[in-house]
């Protein structure tokens, strides 16, 4: 929370940067740690969501005894299946937004703001960029 | 005893009733939206005022207007209406629906906002040769639009009959026009400002009512979802099938379990590719406020597409399917009809009153969708189209809004012309056609523009082409229009677009399955034929997406 007031989506007073200046920012190590950390939660969440909403269509049409099965009084698992999906959605929404204030934002944040003073960094963390 | 005789007997005196004041209402809704429009034109100087709403919308703001853009009338009517004929499998539909927003959330919605300005187009073409790009980004913008329009404005031609209770082709002919000329005066007149207005009044009307049909349906049985169940699948006269997947979708052979599968494909991936969505990215001031204005959007479809559940077999149960398909073979007035019968039944004045006011929230759902369908289509036509493709980017902004305006003005003119057309056929299909068209043209594009290295201009170029052409060529080929009688549907089609006899060559109705594939491959293979690197585009690109460095 601390990242707040150095949000960085709020590009005022600064001049807008050229070509290079943009290079030397993604060739920087923040700015790769900032994909990494983007990359490392939202590529394996965006395949666990799309997989589990398939695994929901897939048995919709191919396992319905599965799914026609009573759990209580007059619900079904395809009912708590289909309310699941819902309840992962919402989690999931939520979780992003946590990650987002808590890891995202300050690393981005320190990615714009360390921006001018790291481009003579860039070999030393060479490894670290891929 | 007999439901359908009371209601029939009754019909005429409450249809007069309800529809003047049904007629009230709307005009109030009109009225308000009016207003707001002509006040927010006020504020619309500059091109960002107009495409972009000046990017000051917060993020709350923007979650209800996007919950206002996207729940349409084919969701709010459309889906009661399939839980109320065919139970469990309206839930197929709305899960894609919402689950679909993970997309937009994770993959798209910041790094659009950060790395365009107005139109799904800027950030497609941002690595890439422009002219392409944007011309084929502008076509499929267009085209997805306009299909989703006419679904809409058709859609409303034939529901004022249902919900007025008028006769003939001159009330739909009207209804179209109106609609037509209302959404014209939003867009032309208020701009990006005026329209998410519009969506924000509507989807505040539009979870207004949705609450109190569910809660009252849900206080006819106890609050108790079992009992609503087991009653709906009594009344149904299908018994535990009506609660399990499989009486609308995947009923009969392979093909038709397919066709679910490919449903399911284009309903979570088309939505992070609908134009008219992805522009509303642009409307708040930074990246943060489009995350939280999908959060909240995804709380509020939600929390919608559960209570219709509710609402669709609070129907079947209340209504049931004999009253509801007197009125309408594919559902669509469910939801409306179920309100009469919680005023109090046809006949009385709270029957008359509730279902006038449902029925008015069905006509401004109706207006915001289509107001949102022509921004989208004209701000591409002219930001894209006519600024980049025409001009080669030697146009000022306030020529460019200028013929945004006036392409709002002719999109709209001709939404309405090709509506009247068609507005005898069953067009309902052009929505899923929408969504598959977005997921199978846009989508493949936006991912690889984001985040692969090697993407460029032919690959670009071939993928919105080769998702377009597959996804519309593949319907053209279907049972949607050739209505044959085959395995697949044993019934046939009868209302197929070219013939009801001969079998589809087909026989999947969603292309989806098969044009979504072809619409990444077509991106790769473009890619990988041309020697062109965009590489220090990409990572400028890249930098702007992830930091917001350099943001409009």
């Amino acid at each position: 929370m601390s990242a707040e007031s150095t949000a960085p989506q709020e590009p005022h007073a600064r001049p807008e940067p050229d070509e290079a200046a943009y290079l030397a920012i993604g060739a920087s190590p923040e700015f790769a740690r900032l994909r990494a950390a983007f990359r490392r939660f939202v590529f394996p969440l965006t395949v666990a969501f799309l997989t589990w909403y398939l695994l929901y269509v897939v048995l919709s049409a191919y396992a319905r005894d599965f799914m026609a099965e009573k759990v209580v009084g007059e619900i079904n698992v395809a009912l708590v299946f289909g309310l699941l999906q819902f309840v992962s959605t919402f989690l999931i929404a939520v979780a992003y937004e946590r990650y987002s204030r808590r890891t995202l934002e300050p690393l981005a944040a320190g990615v714009v703001t360390g921006a001018p003073a790291t481009g003579g960094a860039r070999a030393a963390d060479e490894e670290d960029a891929e | 005893m007999n439901a359908q005789h009371v209601l029939a007997a009754a019909a005429g005196v409450s249809k007069s009733e309800h529809r003047t004041i049904t007629l009230v209402l709307f005009a109030v809704f009109v009225a308000i939206t009016l207003y707001i429009t002509i006040r927010a034109s006020r504020q619309t100087r500059t091109a960002a005022d107009f495409y972009a709403g000046g990017r000051q919308f917060t993020g709350l703001q923007n979650g209800l207007a996007i919950g206002g853009d996207y729940m349409s009338a084919a969701s709010f009517l459309g889906i009661a209406g399939i839980f109320a004929l065919s139970g469990y499998d309206g839930f197929l539909y709305s899960i894609g629906f919402l689950v679909a927003w993970l997309v937009a959330l994770l993959l798209v919605a910041e790094m659009l906002r950060n790395s365009g300005r107005f139109t799904m187009a800027d950030v497609l073409a941002f690595r890439m040769r422009q002219r392409p790009v944007r011309a084929a980004a502008g076509i499929s913008t267009i085209v997805v639009s306009i299909f989703y329009l006419l679904a809409q404005m058709v859609g409303a031609g034939a529901l004022v009959n249902l919900l007025l209770g008028t006769h003939g082709e001159a009330a739909k002919i009207g209804t179209i026009v109106v609609v037509g000329a209302l959404m014209i005066f939003y867009v032309v007149v208020g701009g990006m400002k005026g329209t998410t207005w519009v969506q924000i009044v509507k989807a505040v009307l539009l979870m207004a009512g949705a609450v109190v049909m569910t809660v009252w349906v849900l206080s006819k049985f106890d609050f108790n979802l079992s009992h609503l169940l087991g009653a709906a699948a009594d009344s149904s006269g299908k018994g535990d099938r009506f609660l399990q997947p499989g009486l609308k979708y995947g009923a009969t052979d392979m093909w038709s379990k397919l066709d679910l599968l490919s449903l399911g494909l284009a309903l979570v991936l088309g939505t992070a590719g609908l134009p008219h969505v992805l522009i509303r990215f642009y409307t708040v001031p930074n990246a943060r406020a489009a995350r939280t204005s999908v959060n909240w959007a995804i709380g509020i479809i939600g929390v919608f597409y559960l209570m219709t559940l509710v609402i669709g077999f609070g129907a079947a149960a209340l209504v049931g399917s004999k009253a509801i398909m007197a009125q309408d073979k594919g559902g669509n007035t469910a939801a409306p009809q179920l309100a009469e019968k919680l005023g109090g039944g046809a006949g009385t004045t709270g029957g008359a009153v509730f279902l006038a006011i449902i029925a008015a929230v069905a006509f401004a759902t109706i207006l915001a969708v289509v107001a949102g369908l022509t921004l989208a289509s004209s701000s591409s036509f002219a930001h894209d189209l006519y600024a980049n493709v025409f001009r080669r980017g030697t146009t000022g902004e306030r020529d460019e809004v200028k013929v945004a305006r006036v392409s709002a003005l002719v999109i709209g003119a001709v939404a309405i012309i090709l509506s009247i057309f068609a507005r005898g056929l069953n067009v309902a299909f052009l929505v899923a056609l929408a969504f598959a068209i977005a997921a199978s043209a846009n989508l493949p594009t936006l991912l690889f523009s984001l985040f692969w290295k090697r993407f460029n201009t032919a690959g670009a170029v071939a993928g919105i082409y080769g998702g377009l052409v597959s996804a519309v060529g593949l319907v053209l080929l279907s049972p949607i229009c050739w209505g044959g009688k085959s395995e697949t549907i044993p019934k046939g089609n009868p209302d197929a677009l070219f013939s009801t006899d001969t079998v589809a060559p087909f026989h999947l109705q969603n292309p989806g399955l098969f044009s979504i594939p072809i619409g990444f491959l077509c991106a790769y293979i473009g890619t990988v034929l041309s020697k062109e690197r965009t590489t220090e585009k990409y990572a400028e690109l890249e930098v702007r997406a992830l930091t917001g460095e350099g943001a409009h």
